[in-house]
């Protein structure tokens, strides 16, 4: 069994805290992306996890063993770095087979295992080329296939596609997927890019400021996120977030009444994703003034505010909405996250 | 109509005139440095070769007429230039070796690891060279005889190594922060201990530049002559030897003395000429 149980890791750069306390489990031949924006801490728990960092405390294991203290080699781990770091004075095929043979693998495995990786991710035509004749792509190729030649229990990959122009970034992703998923290895993957993090993961642990600000399956990141961090990093255009008045216990919404949760003060922030919305008439719909239609073909764009607060929204592409016009929107009830607007954080789903 | 030829032709040359000049100004350039390097070593193996006639014959035809490996061999059998000349080599050696081993870690240290007073440290090294030899020539001969050391090839070797490796120290350094860091991660990542992954990815990634340091060293050695002839008397160096002998000597000898200055270097620097050129590109990207 390969879990990985990050144990209240901390790590400070002096009177800076990159990581406070992080927390995360993941479970055996799961994909876990390790999602935000640059500074928040991911690559350095990544880089903890490898032993190419040390914590300041607390502990991760691998199975049931800890692994803090050990150099990287005795971890069991593959990783695949951000700049390919291929060998640039070894052959590919030399590159590949560079982990089997640290560990004394005999030649006939070797050569098993380097044509199997080869063979996943289609580099078997550069075998005995030196990657200085190889283009970007193919040395992301090189590198994935050095790290799953190993056979390793944990895939660590530190943002393996950001070097790559965006037409390849989105087939090497595609493949990824087909590697990983036949390969049933425990992956730890770390990105800014929240497409490749939705795209790719079973599970997301979105970080902010050195701490997991929410760990879920991405639906439930994008529907539900847990605080006005994540609602507005995931999604483009990120969620809206509009503060809205209390009365009852409840909030007005054109013709129709929301119920908030409990123990509210006189105002609640409404999270609302772009395309939880239908067009409806007013004064049945909530109010929204459009100061600017973008059809984009495949939807319509619509930046304006409700209760004069910025707000993004989008309709199918077959409304005809003009820039300067006011229109009312009925909310989809069930995909309304509240957040409180004090702490930013969401309050447990409600039913309507 | 002459005049219509020509400005067509004109016309019509002008982008491959623009080239032709580029490729122009290529060759000449290279041509004059060539003849910056060769053309005086070319002038002092005529005078070493040409013997005594060769030097005085006036007028200079340049041209390497009754020239002959003959005055050469009279200068080679001049008592003290074969083991003065053997005595350099072993100088330089001790120099390379040295300044290679303790230069390369130190150099490696400064790139690699961040510690209290590095810069300091950086400072320190250069400062070796802030005190003339000739100051501390006196205090060293007493020390060099003391510890048994004076006239020895082992003592010139040990000084040319103080003067060589603070450049081998700061050079190095520049070569393996040339290295990017996550080869070296990867390779630990792998499965090597630092000491393989050093010797399995950063040395070969580095051996351009370390040769170029040796040969560096080397050369700082091998053109030394102040310390060479204050710390030796009987063993000294080829250039030690040559500054006390030539001066007295016919004006061929000096010529074949400066010659074998100059070969020993170029043959050195011509055999490692392949590891100076970085083979396989040492940038990640």
């Amino acid at each position: 069994m390969a879990n990985i149980v990050i144990d209240r890791i901390r790590k400070s750069f002096g009177a800076f805290q990159a990581l406070k306390e992080i927390s995360l489990t993941i479970n055996d031949g799961e994909f876990v992306s390790l999602l935000g924006p640059s500074g928040c801490g991911k690559t350095t728990l990544l880089r903890i996890i490898a032993g190419l960092e040390t914590s300041t405390s607390g502990d991760v294991r691998i199975g049931d063993r800890s692994i803090i203290g050990l150099a990287p080699k005795d971890r069991g781990l593959a990783m695949v770095f951000q700049n390919y770091a291929v060998f640039p004075h070894m052959t590919v095929y030399e590159n590949v087979a560079f982990g089997l043979r640290m560990q004394k693998a005999d030649d006939a495995r070797v050569k098993a295992q380097v044509e199997k990786a080869a063979g996943l991710l289609h580099i078997e035509p550069y075998l005995d080329r030196y990657p200085n004749k190889l283009s970007g792509g193919q040395r992301q190729r090189v590198a994935v296939a050095r790290a799953l030649a190993v056979e390793p229990k944990v895939l660590l990959m530190d943002e393996p596609l950001s070097n790559l122009d965006a037409l390849l970034r989105l087939e090497m992703r595609t493949e990824l997927k087909t590697v990983l998923q036949s390969a049933g290895t425990t992956t730890i993957y770390v990105t800014h890019d929240q497409t490749e993090a939705m795209g790719l993961s079973d599970r997301i642990a979105v970080m902010h400021n050195g701490v997991v600000e929410q760990v879920g399956h991405p639906v439930e990141i994008y529907n539900h996120p847990a605080t006005r961090f994540v609602g507005g990093f995931i999604g483009n255009p990120p969620m809206n977030f509009i503060k809205v008045p209390v009365s009852n216990g409840q909030v007005v919404a054109g013709a129709e009444q929301l119920a908030v949760p409990e123990d509210v003060g006189n105002e609640i922030v409404l999270g609302l994703r772009g395309e939880a919305v239908e067009l409806a008439p007013l004064p049945q719909g909530i109010e929204m003034k459009v100061r600017v239609a973008e059809p984009m073909g495949s939807h319509l764009l619509l930046t304006g505010s409700i209760h004069d607060q910025p707000v993004r929204v989008i309709l199918p592409a077959s409304e005809t909405v003009k820039s300067g016009d006011t229109i009312g929107l009925k909310l989809d009830r069930k995909r309304i996250t509240w957040l409180s607007p004090e702490s930013g954080k969401s309050f447990p789903a409600v039913s309507a | 109509m002459s005049t219509e030829t020509m400005s067509a032709t004109e016309t019509a040359s002008r982008p491959a005139s623009f080239a032709s000049s580029r490729r122009w100004l290529l060759w000449s350039g290279i041509a004059a440095l060539c003849a910056w390097v060769l053309v005086p070593i070319y002038l002092v193996a005529l005078g070493a070769l040409g013997g005594r006639q060769g030097v005085y014959i006036w007028p200079k035809t340049g041209l390497p007429t009754g020239i002959s490996l003959e005055p050469f061999i009279l200068f080679l059998k001049t008592e003290g230039v074969v083991q003065s000349f053997l005595n350099s080599l072993g100088a330089a050696g001790i120099t390379v070796a040295l300044s290679i081993l303790l230069g390369a870690p130190a150099g490696y240290a400064l790139a690699r690891y961040d510690f209290r007073g590095k810069d300091s440290y950086r400072l320190l090294v250069l400062l070796t060279r802030a005190f003339p030899l000739a100051i501390l020539a006196l205090p060293l001969t007493v020390s060099f005889i003391r510890l048994g050391l004076y006239d020895t090839i082992i003592g010139v070797g040990l000084i040319h190594t103080v003067l060589a490796l603070p450049f081998a120290a700061l050079v190095t350094q520049g070569i393996f922060l040339g290295v990017p860091k996550e080869l070296e991660e990867a390779a630990w990542v792998f499965g090597c201990t630092r000491v393989q992954a050093f010797f399995k990815v950063v040395a070969p990634l580095a051996l351009p530049g370390i040769v170029a340091t040796a040969v560096f060293a080397f050369v700082i050695s091998w053109n030394e002559v102040f310390a060479a002839s204050v710390l030796t008397v009987r063993n000294r160096t080829l250039t030690a030897y040559l500054l006390t002998v030539l001066s007295e000597s016919p004006m061929h000898y000096r010529f074949a003395g400066g010659l074998m200055l100059i070969l020993p270097s170029v043959v050195f620097i011509f055999a490692v000429r392949r590891y100076l050129f970085a083979i396989w590109g040492i940038s990640s990207k």
